[in-house]
């Protein structure tokens, strides 16, 4: 896809089918004198699975941050259509991204709140509405009946989230006592709690056996099928990618060099070059592709 | 272990001369700290100081340190039986010195009281504990040969009783209310014990303040007494220049604080842990340093004086003879009694800590109490989920500032008069120890540390100097023995299932 094409971005068609949520036009975020994300533009829809994929260092989490607000990019439009009207995300700065554009995140390195229960940390997930029904804490304060059923509420949906991450059982442990596997769950269920019309995962299989991964896949797939909202994911591991993906971005030195349905990335070239390295192994099987995650973790991408 | 406990311990032969040396290297350091501390004594003479020495306490506190140093390797050998035996002996004598004038009568007693080594009788009884701890812990180790504990047996030891403590405490919150609500009746309850009560509950006060700051937002304040001082400037400059009465300036003077907190709270938001420390810190000695030199506003180091004391809620006065209005014992028929404005003071800061502790109790259920506690956990979280950062630290400074502010306007008024000398640093420092060792974001646990940083100093006056011995000996002693502070325990602010159903997963 060129330049020219993004530039009638809500019209193009978004590889993986579906209504577009999100356009990223020519975002470049430059740290000095690295240009840690140069010019990529891509299309994300709604209701579809859009990962971003790419050897270390690629970029990925730059592209996340910059999305969620997190840094402000050099350069590009990043445009949310929400069903409540289009938000230019890079102007939206910080917690405003979450607050007012529903976009929501989760993080490489887990980020709970460990000393607060798996419970509270749905609760706090759930802060701005709560925070409207406690009339900014004064009708919380007397415990009026308004801010009661307001945070019923707001557990009920935070049991919802429980039943569907199987963590239902656990609601009332410290989060920091959890589990790995429990705790990357969590994550995404707290996200999930914000009612996001964009999640933006980053590496939610990293650390998990494969029967943990194989969850993790059905519970992204339900969030997809379920609620409709778009889900944006930086994946190393292949199994997932290429078993929920809907739409692959494959990103390397910080260029996007791919974009299409997975079975169209898993067979171009210039992605197989990427992961693999130059011309001897290009004859290889895309079978390869699959199992190609630990490759693109080999140190000469650095 | 347990199989051959005798035989599991080795028990080397000893070596005299090394014994000797360790206690002398003992003696030599306590010679280095109580030359000074204890050697020289400054008195005031009229037209100057004077210095008078003591080195005969010095010698009797380095011999003490020698033979208590020598028992300590003794136990640490497994050699307890000489300990044994000297300790009780010690024990003895020092009870009949100090028991002397009841046993023999005044006379001969006082020519025993001579014998005694330190004039003080409180040292006396430490020397006293010292040698039964000696005793006790040598009779223990007789019996209980393999007794070594291993350090992580020490540390669930103390976490059992840790627990323990944390289970009491929720008896003990009522139970130190009812004990707050009957004192001024009690017979010993004289104007000595209820002053250290109001001052023992401003403390309480502040640091329940404090604890929304620290304990719960997470943001290390130093400079907390900043806005105790703001408070009570604002009510004493109120009361002096404008004649506002205590009850109409004390919403004001909260108000007054809590706008200097959101003030001084903006230029700090970016800043997290030490530096925030070491900022807070700055703003509280500058509020300081302004009121000792804006002397037109403040009356600079000579202060604010002739505060009005509180009237009975603007109904009645606490004096023997009101010109112009009614007197509180006339009003209810009483004889006159200077005790009662004590009481009523009392009675007062009860009242006005309470409702910080209700307060903060009710707010950590809302979603602004767990927003904070969110942050201080983890504040990049919070912003990814839309929780505005900076107006949750804002409300936070903001509400802890404010209630300095009440206890500010009410030390004003409790004093009659004030100077930027009761703002200091180690004001702040005492406040935020009072937070710390009670336990981080621990309601009842503030209660307990402001007793004892607060209360046992001030019953232990006598003591003189050695009154911040003893105030550092016991903020050493709940460091090595609770680190997290004493009740360090989280009550969850919400529970999917009752209290009494336990998850698998132990926490």
């Amino acid at each position: 896809m060129s330049a020219a094409d993004s530039f009638a971005a809500p019209v193009a068609e978004v590889p993986g089918g579906g209504q577009t949520l999100l356009t990223v036009e020519h975002l470049t975020m430059r740290f000095g004198g690295l240009v840690a994300i140069d010019d990529v533009s891509f299309l994300g829809a709604d209701g579809r699975i859009t990962a971003i994929i790419g050897p270390n260092g690629a970029g990925k989490t730059t592209l996340f941050n910059c999305l969620t607000g997190f840094y402000k990019p050099t350069v590009g439009r990043l445009t949310l259509h929400h069903p409540e009207g289009e938000f230019l995300l890079e102007r939206l700065e910080g917690y405003r991204t979450a607050q007012k554009a529903s976009v929501a995140r989760t993080f490489q390195n887990i980020r709970l709140f460990p000393r607060m229960t798996v419970l509270e940390n749905l609760i706090v997930a759930q802060h701005n509405k709560l925070m409207r029904a406690s009339g900014f804490t004064a009708a919380g304060l007397f415990g009026l009946k308004v801010y009661r059923d307001a945070e019923a509420k707001a557990v009920d949906l935070a049991r919802y989230w429980l039943d569907h991450t199987k963590l239902t059982e656990k609601a009332d442990v410290e989060a920091g006592n959890l589990p790995y596997g429990d705790q990357r769950r969590l994550e995404i269920a707290r996200a999930m709690c914000t009612e996001p019309v964009l999640l933006c995962l980053d590496e939610p299989a990293a650390g998990l056996n494969p029967r943990e991964s194989h969850d993790l896949n059905d519970l992204l797939r339900y969030i997809r099928n379920e609620h409709k909202i778009g889900i944006l994911l930086i994946e190393h591991d292949m199994s997932v990618v290429m078993e929920i993906s809907d739409h692959i971005i494959v990103l390397d030195y910080g260029r996007k060099i791919s974009d299409g349905t997975p079975k169209a990335v898993r067979n171009d070239p210039a992605v197989i070059r990427a992961y693999l390295g130059q011309e001897e192994h290009e004859e290889l099987p895309p079978e390869i592709m699959a199992g190609a995650d630990n490759a693109g973790r080999s140190p000469d991408d650095a | 272990m347990a199989v051959s406990a005798a035989e599991g311990i080795d028990i080397r032969p000893l070596n005299l001369a090394a014994m000797v040396r360790e206690a002398s290297i003992t003696a030599l350091v306590v010679f280095a700290l109580a030359i000074g501390l204890v050697g020289f004594e400054t008195l005031d003479v009229p037209g100057g100081v004077a210095i008078r020495t003591r080195f005969a306490d010095v010698a009797v506190v380095m011999a003490l340190a020698f033979v208590g140093r020598i028992a300590l390797i003794l136990l640490r050998e497994h050699r307890p039986r000489p300990v044994l035996i000297v300790a009780p002996i010690l024990t003895a004598i020092m009870l009949v010195l100090l028991l002397s004038e009841t046993i023999f009568g005044s006379e001969s007693g006082a020519a025993l009281k001579r014998f005694m080594p330190f004039h003080d009788p409180v040292v006396l009884w430490g020397v006293v504990a010292v040698t039964v701890i000696l005793a006790v812990r040598a009779a223990y180790a007789q019996t209980h040969v393999s007794s070594s504990l291993t350090l992580e047996e020490r540390d669930a030891r103390m976490d059992r009783i840790g627990a323990g403590v944390q289970r009491a405490a929720r008896l003990l919150g009522p139970l130190l209310l009812g004990a707050a609500i009957v004192l001024p009746f009690m017979p010993f309850a004289d104007r000595r014990v209820l002053d250290i009560g109001v001052l023992v509950l401003m403390y309480v006060m502040l640091g329940w303040g404090l604890n929304i700051v620290v304990g719960l937002a997470g943001l290390l304040d130093l400079g907390y007494v900043a806005f105790y001082a703001v408070g009570a400037y604002s009510f004493a400059l109120l009361a002096t220049q404008f004649d506002v009465s205590f009850w109409v300036a004390l919403p004001f003077a909260g108000l007054m604080a809590g706008t200097a907190g959101v003030l001084l709270g903006f230029p700090v938001l970016r800043l997290r842990g030490d530096y925030l420390a070491i900022v807070t810190l700055g703003f509280g000695e500058m509020i300081r340093v302004i009121l000792l030199n804006w002397y037109s506003f403040t009356g600079g180091p000579d202060g604010v004086s002739g505060i009005p004391r509180p009237s009975f809620f603007g109904l009645a006065e606490f004096s023997r003879s009101v010109p112009d209005g009614t007197a509180f014992h006339e009003m209810f028929g009483l004889e006159y009694a200077s005790i009662h404005r004590i009481i009523f003071l009392f009675y007062l800061i009860l009242a006005m800590a309470l409702v910080v502790n209700v307060f903060t109790m009710r707010i950590r259920k809302l979603p602004i109490g767990r927003a904070w506690e969110a942050l201080r956990e983890d504040e990049t979280a919070c912003r990814s989920l839309g929780i505005n950062p900076r107006n949750t630290k804002l409300t936070a400074f903001g509400i802890g500032a404010m209630f300095a502010g009440f206890a500010g306007s009410f030390f004003a008024t409790r004093q009659g008069f004030i100077s930027p000398e009761s703002f200091t640093f180690i004001e702040s420092a005492v406040i935020l120890a009072i937070v710390v060792l009670g336990g981080f974001g621990s309601q009842i646990g503030v209660v307990i540390a402001a007793v004892v940083l607060i209360g046992l100093p001030e019953f232990f006056r006598d003591l003189q100097q050695y009154r911040m011995l003893a105030f550092g000996m016991a903020m050493v002693l709940i460091m090595l023995w609770r680190p997290a502070g004493l009740l360090a325990h989280r009550e969850p602010t919400l529970r999917l299932f009752g209290r009494d159903k336990k998850p698998e997963t132990n926490s």
